[in-house]
């Protein structure tokens, strides 16, 4: 008797799976074809679903936005300087942090704080660096008058004082992750490479151009691939800085627009914050495709030491 | 370049709880003999690498002094010792090409030292030419062989023409056939370039087949220098006797009694001018030879036939190892249905050491009734 084709194993492997395909399913794919559906219906009424046609018109009406502009500007701005900043200063403070060898728990806690603290925390902390009140000017323009200069309104004063304090945020609250990740690959290659490295006679300038950083390579790119998404994607540190009221002080970001659309007080209008979304979505995929194609042109892919 | 070390010791600072202070090399006194290869051997932990890396100047010493030649290079950092040194992973730089990975000690040489480029290119194809790779140059290292890496890493010590080449574990990595053949290759290369080599080993056979002296340390002392065959001829202590030689020795508990070495039972040997006492014996495998009315008696296990020579194994209550391992000529017939087999020794194959200390009782043995 012939028994029926029946593959148990491959049943039983999607019952496993069912969960998190539903899951998946329906809370990441399916909201995400539907802001696509949704940024190419024009006239989109959300209280009776109802739409008055398909096109490019909320993509058009989102480009001669200018507080969309504003908000590209800002965030272009945001991640050009503090992805190479930060990428360079976490490099700098590792090979720093692996080269001493005393108290190097204690600076390696010190420089993870930001990591476990609170956003909200440390924009409390950046405020009485920055903020001016009744009280007081702030920490930095009590500084800076107390050199003779004259004091600056960070918060709500002109619009450098405000991204100067927004990249110096930012910078600081991604620079743990990064030294973590460096301390770690610095720490992966292998001792015999410098001893190797010294017998001829090596200088440390050659030996960190030469050999340390071809071998941590790939790691430093993985950090600018997800620097360069995460700086995109800033929001939350910009609320932390300068309250909800974005678009008013000039320092919103693409998020904050998307944000601000469906919600703000001009919200409710869910096709512009869709077209915005895939907006953002075709920049970061470009940039990240960008950084792929650059890093295998430069990564040597058998660098050792991973 | 003639290497003399001068009572050197290294200690390193205990970790743990305990904190007990490591010693890894001993008081270690030896003069390298200029042009040689030398094999400095012993079982892991023995302090040979240490001693390689003193050499080398990775490490420094707590105590004693290094010279090379006339120059006493103790306190000076490796890089100014003219060494090169060959690691036992190789440490390529697995980014570079072969070819940059040979250039990369001459790149680093500053000032008048600095050879042009064209020099630099002539100097590394030379360096190839001698390990046999110039067709490999372009190559990066996770595309070689193991054997090809090590030649790289030979190509990138020897290219800067030093005064002391070093090997840690150079065969390590290899698997066997590929050793045997490097190993000879280590040897030409040495010979062809006259460079004073040292070379690390835990491999008695590798050591013995190579070198021109072996230095056997153990417990970071240095038990026994000399030419390979005058170390496995003559051992000075049951440690080196143990050590060398594979198959390795076999060790029986024996006395000696009126001028005669027991064991067990029976009087297997004469041995003059020793006073009556407990002894270890070391009996090579080459050392017994077939005979009926042979004294010792062994109680038969089996025989292995490996072609030219065939292999006794056999038991003896007073042997230390569960079996007594012998290799004769095959000419000879063993009966292997019998229970036992007898065997008389030969003299210069039988080593005596006393019983507490493991040192060698030197003495003249005779075979009874010669």
């Amino acid at each position: 008797m012939e028994k029926k084709r029946f593959e148990p194993g491959r049943l039983k492997g999607w019952l496993y799976l069912l969960p998190a395909i539903l899951f998946l399913g329906a809370f990441m794919v399916y909201p995400l074809v539907d802001v696509f559906v949704y940024s190419f219906e024009e006239g989109y009424n959300s209280a009776s679903q109802t739409y008055l046609g398909v096109g490019w018109y909320n993509y058009s009406y989102v480009l001669h936005d200018p507080y969309f502009l504003q908000a590209v500007k800002n965030t272009l701005i945001l991640v050009a300087v503090t992805v190479p900043l930060s990428t360079g200063l976490a490099l700098l403070i590792s090979v720093g942090l692996s080269s001493i060898g005393r108290l190097k728990n204690l600076f390696q806690t010190i420089y993870f704080l930001p990591y476990v603290t609170n956003t909200l925390a440390v924009g409390l902390v950046f405020m009485i660096l920055f903020k001016k009140t009744a009280y007081s000017d702030g920490l930095i323009n009590f500084l800076i008058t107390s050199f003779g200069g004259n004091a600056v309104d960070f918060i709500d004063g002109p619009y450098w004082a405000k991204m100067l304090v927004l990249c110096i945020y930012t910078t600081w609250v991604v620079l743990p992750f990064k030294i973590l990740i460096l301390t770690s690959a610095l720490a992966s290659v292998s001792q015999e490479y410098y001893n190797a490295a010294r017998v001829d006679g090596t200088s440390k300038l050659r030996i960190f151009g030469r050999i340390t950083l071809p071998m941590i390579s790939p790691m430093i790119f993985y950090l600018v691939i997800t620097g360069f998404i995460g700086a995109f994607k800033a929001y939350s540190d910009v609320v932390a800085l300068f309250g909800t009221n974005l678009n008013a002080a000039e320092m919103n970001t693409i998020v904050g627009y998307v944000y601000d659309m469906l919600y703000g007080d001009s919200g409710g209008y869910p096709s512009y914050a869709s077209a915005a979304a895939i907006l953002l979505f075709v920049i970061i995929l470009t940039i990240t495709c960008v950084n792929l194609l650059v890093s295998k042109k430069s990564v040597p892919n058998e660098a050792g030491g991973m | 370049m003639e290497v003399i070390l001068e009572n050197l010791t290294k200690t390193f600072p205990g970790r743990g709880r305990q904190r007990q202070v490591v010693t890894a090399v001993k008081d270690v006194t030896f003069r390298i003999p200029d042009g040689k290869l030398i094999g400095l051997l012993g079982p892991s932990g023995c302090g040979k690498s240490t001693t390689l890396n003193l050499i080398s100047g990775l490490i420094r010493p707590t105590t004693g002094s290094i010279f090379f030649g006339e120059d006493d290079v103790t306190s000076l950092p490796p890089e100014h010792r003219g060494i090169g040194l060959v690691f036992q992973n190789y440490a390529l730089y697995p980014h570079l090409t072969v070819k940059q990975n040979i250039l990369f000690p001459l790149q680093n040489l500053k000032g008048k030292e600095r050879p042009s480029k064209e020099e630099m290119r002539k100097k590394a194809f030379e360096a190839a030419r001698l390990v046999q790779i110039e067709d490999l140059m372009d190559r990066r290292p996770k595309e070689l062989s193991g054997g090809q890496q090590q030649r790289v890493a030979i190509a990138r010590a020897l290219v800067k023409m030093p005064k002391v080449l070093l090997l840690d574990e150079p065969l390590s990595n290899l698997d066997a056939r590929l050793r045997l053949q490097t190993r000879e290759e280590i040897r030409r290369i040495q010979r062809e370039t006259g460079i004073t080599t040292i070379f690390v080993t835990h491999d008695q056979e590798e050591a013995m087949s190579i070198s021109d002296e072996i230095v056997v340390m153990h417990e970071g002392v240095i038990r026994q220098t000399g030419r390979p065959q005058e170390v496995y001829d003559d051992p000075a202590s049951l440690f080196v006797a143990k050590f060398l030689g594979s198959p390795p020795i076999n060790v029986f508990e024996g006395r000696i009694r009126d001028g005669r070495l027991l064991i067990g039972e029976e009087a297997v040997l004469l041995a003059k001018g020793v006073e009556d006492q407990e002894v270890t014996v070391g009996i090579r495998p080459e050392g017994f030879v077939l005979q009926e009315d042979g004294p010792l008696g062994c109680r038969l296990n089996g025989v292995e036939v490996m072609g030219r020579d065939i292999s006794v194994v056999s038991s003896h209550p007073a042997a230390q190892s569960r079996t007594i391992r012998s290799i004769i000529a095959s000419e000879n017939r063993v009966d292997t249905a019998s229970e036992t087999v007898r065997f008389a020794l030969l003299p210069h194959k039988v080593f005596l050491f006393e019983k507490e200390s493991g040192n060698r009782i030197c003495c003249q043995t005779e075979r009874p009734g010669e």
